[in-house]
């Protein structure tokens, strides 16, 4: 048997060891952990906190948690949580200030220097994290609090070994597998009575961790088991979105009745852009104590589907929900585009998921596509 | 960036609804750069941060002067400062008035209410480099005459002979003995050669849209023209999301935008 | 010395006019002057007559009890004032005021109104021209009634 070049073997009874690994390295351990009847994101002190046997079941407007037939550690897509809420946190004070008469004085918050290690990163994610990487780190001004944050970061990738009812990394370009961004990516494999992980090596940092745990080389056929559980995957997702010319498609249809259809049903709850990973949107709130004397600037999640988002002197610039869908839509879809040299969007499905109506991205992309195709059709038609 | 404490040297008020004031900077250096048409980012302490462009002149780097019209908590506040009071100071921001693509064309400057404040310092450089430029008209339109900005300067450029300085109100009493209509009605009154000219529009979005299409009717470009825009903004870096408008962000691809680049996004209402 | 046809013929208004009509025109028009707070005409008063400003200020102007007097509109050299007497009922709904010394081409609209039976060709040009400022000053009126310096809450 020949070996499968850079590529290796772990076992899964000794998965504890990674934890004691990256703990000894002084990381914090964030990982998937079941709360609520849901699989979140949070800190995790053993291999014990991980969903074992777990997976869910989701569609538009529904996320349902069911437990397999077998003791797989990542078998189920994603959560409500992304990787968003431990570099980009929801709720971050700025700075405090003190006054002492006419005069105050700012005090900024120091950085966050806690070294964290991500366990279980979906491609999709990763790919998220990248895209927010360019949104913070690589235009003209860069965040310096995010920077911070994300060099402390290692990143256990997990390649998906089943779809989400609701993903469509394919057609994003997003996933299954993962290409980059990753110190480790792991494939989880349940087969003829093994369990292991097919481990890739991304960054030194990760070689030098793998060095401490126990492995051996992978050979073809374990490689290839895991070549074809990520096709498998790829081949079952959830939905798919035609991204063909995309970006002109909703610069052409501002005005297309699609979007009065969509705001018949959309209540603006904003659920969509807390769970989306790469949403970013923030506002600030300055705050004082009752003697106004001490005052404090905190950032918070903001969502552009409120009607203080666009507020100017004396009105909302989008105050239809109309106005407000569109705006989320086509700034992810395509505004970013123009932005940020991607997409906005991964494929990961939250959005359509977590949506208490079940408005689904791919559904509304393809309801104005169609009927452009129809339109295109009548107009060669009424030229013949 | 965290607000940098600047104190208030004077405060004066322009009308009954707005002020300007002059800061001096609390620490650090004595000058502020900054470009025609950028702003700050102002704070005032336990209340908020607002954008307010600066309306000073930037060749005199040891003045920073903001024009505020009082209007919600935070400028009704600013309003309220007193000399030595501190407030924080973030920036300066944005994109500038092209004022070295109107070297020797014809400059057109239509100000719109508090729209004055952003185009005052060019103005300012304009009339410092006066011999750059062909002619140089100023358009100022505003509610009534009690709500004329900088009075006494409008009064002393219309004096000068190398500055064609025309004021409309859009309402007046019997007293007023200028112009009185909207401030589209000044263009057809002023000289420019439609065909050689830059025109730079601060105002109310409506009034700029309909002065842009005054201009067009009497030939001037859309790619001559340009235009300040205003979104809600907290960041002023791009970061936040609030301030954009299709795929620009306003606080950094803007305020000043050419019109042609943004002119599809202006009739899509909403966007 | 400038004929009358001459100074009607340097007119925007009158530009683009045939002869024919051009020296109609100034068959029916006369120079005046108004001098500062001299009253063109006053609201409800028979429309007769309209002017081509040569250059000054006229203001036109609105009383109300409660207000007082309103300057609505400044129109100055180049500018046409008046249309009232083209369209019935032919009255003035205005008051015009001079607020700086003007001088302006006095058009006989009655006479004009009685050709433009006979020749509708010259009541062609006449509408046409009329028309275009009657556009110019329902847009800009729109915009003023938009109160748009003001914060609206």
């Amino acid at each position: 048997m020949s070996d499968a070049h850079g590529k290796f073997i772990f076992e899964r009874d000794d998965f504890q060891q990674l934890l004691d690994v990256l703990v000894g390295r002084h990381y914090q351990l964030v990982g998937p952990t079941l709360r609520d009847g849901a699989i979140v994101y949070d800190t995790l002190t053993s291999a014990a906190d991980l969903p074992v046997g777990w997976t869910d079941e989701q569609t538009g407007g529904s996320y349902r948690l069911r437990t397999r037939g077998d003791q797989a550690l990542f078998g189920y897509a994603v959560g409500p949580n992304s990787w968003k809420r431990f570099l980009h946190p929801p709720v971050v004070r700025l700075w405090q200030a003190t006054r002492s008469g006419a005069r105050f004085e700012i005090q900024e918050e120091a950085q966050d220097k806690a070294k964290v290690a991500f366990l279980g990163v979906r491609s999709c994610e990763l790919q998220a994290i990248l895209i927010q990487d360019r949104v913070f780190l690589q235009g003209q001004q860069v965040e310096t609090r995010y920077k911070s944050r994300r060099e402390q970061v290692f990143v256990v990738a997990v390649n998906c070994a089943q779809a989400g009812g609701t993903c469509f990394c394919t057609s994003m370009n997003a996933g299954p597998r993962v290409r980059s961004g990753f110190d480790l990516a792991l494939t989880e494999i349940l087969e003829e009575g093994r369990h292991y992980f097919l481990v890739e090596v991304g960054t030194e940092a990760g070689a030098e961790v793998l060095r401490e745990l126990p492995h051996r080389p992978a050979q073809e056929a374990e490689a290839e088991a895991a070549d074809r559980i990520c096709a498998k995957t790829a081949a079952t997702m959830g939905r798919t979105l035609d991204t063909t010319g995309i970006k002109d498609l909703l610069y052409r249809n501002y005005e297309h009745s699609r979007w009065d259809n969509v705001a018949a049903r959309c209540l603006t709850c904003a659920n969509c852009t807390m769970v989306c990973p790469t949403c970013f949107c923030t506002t600030v709130e300055d705050v004082t104590d009752l003697k106004g004397e001490h005052a404090e600037r905190w950032q918070k999640w903001d969502s552009c589907f409120t009607m203080d988002f666009s507020y100017i002197h004396g009105g909302s610039v989008r105050a239809t929900p109309k106005a407000r869908y569109r705006q989320w839509m086509t700034h992810k879809l395509a505004t970013w585009i123009d932005q940020f040299g991607t997409s906005g969007c991964v494929g990961c499905g939250r959005c359509i998921t977590w949506c208490p109506v079940g408005i689904d991205i791919t559904e509304e992309v393809s309801a104005i596509r169609r009927s452009e195709a129809v339109r295109n059709a009548e107009q060669n038609h009424g030229n013949t | 960036m965290v607000p940098q404490p600047w104190c208030v040297r004077r405060l004066w008020w322009e009308t009954k609804d707005s002020f300007s004031f002059e800061l001096e900077p609390q620490n650090g250096s004595p000058t502020y750069h900054f470009f025609p048409g950028q702003f700050n980012m102002l704070y005032v302490f336990g209340i908020g941060e607002i954008p307010i462009s600066i309306s000073g002149d930037c060749g005199k780097a040891e003045t920073l002067v903001h024009t505020v019209r009082a209007v919600g908590p935070t400028t009704r506040a600013l309003g309220n400062l007193k000399r030595g009071a501190q407030l924080g100071v973030r920036g300066p921001f944005g994109s500038r008035w092209p004022i070295e693509e109107a070297l020797g064309k014809d400059l057109l400057i239509v100000a719109g209410g508090i729209g004055m404040a952003p185009l005052r310092p060019v103005v300012y450089e304009v009339l410092a480099r006066r011999r750059e430029f062909g002619q140089v008209s100023l358009l100022y339109g505003t509610r009534s005459p009690d709500d004329i900005l900088y009075a006494k300067e409008l009064q002393k450029w219309g004096q000068r002979k190398d500055l064609e300085t025309l004021v409309t109100v859009d309402r007046a009493g019997p007293g007023w003995t200028g112009n009185v209509g909207v401030v589209t009605t000044l263009i057809a009154k002023a000289r420019f050669d439609p065909g050689h000219s830059l025109a730079m529009i601060c105002g109310p979005e409506v009034m700029m849209r309909f002065t842009v299409r005054e201009l067009e009717t009497r030939g001037m470009r859309t790619d001559g023209i340009h235009i300040s825009m205003e979104r809600n903004m907290k960041c002023a870096v791009g970061f936040c999301g609030h301030c954009q408008f299709g795929p620009t962000f306003i606080c950094k691809d803007g305020p000043i935008f050419r019109y042609d680049k943004i002119e599809p996004l202006l009739s899509i209402r909403e966007i | 010395m400038e004929t009358l046809e001459r100074v009607v013929a340097d007119h925007p208004f009158a530009r683009g006019l045939a002869r024919r009509h051009l020296e109609l025109l100034a068959g029916c028009a006369s120079n005046v002057r108004f001098e500062i707070n001299q009253v063109a005409f006053r609201e409800g008063e028979e429309a007769n007559e309209f002017y081509l400003i040569r250059e000054g200020k006229m203001a036109i102007e609105l009383h109300a009890p409660e207000r007082g007097t309103i300057n609505i509109l400044t129109l100055g050299g180049g500018e046409v004032l008046g249309w009232s007497w083209l369209v019935p009922p032919y009255r003035w709904s205005f008051d015009a005021r001079a607020i700086e010394p003007t001088r302006a081409i006095a058009l006989d609209g009655k006479c004009l109104r009685e050709k433009s039976e006979r020749d509708s060709d010259l009541g062609y040009q006449l509408h046409k021209r009329i028309a275009q400022i009657m556009e110019e000053r329902l847009q800009a009126t729109r915009l003023q009634l938009l109160n748009l310096y003001e914060v609206h809450a």
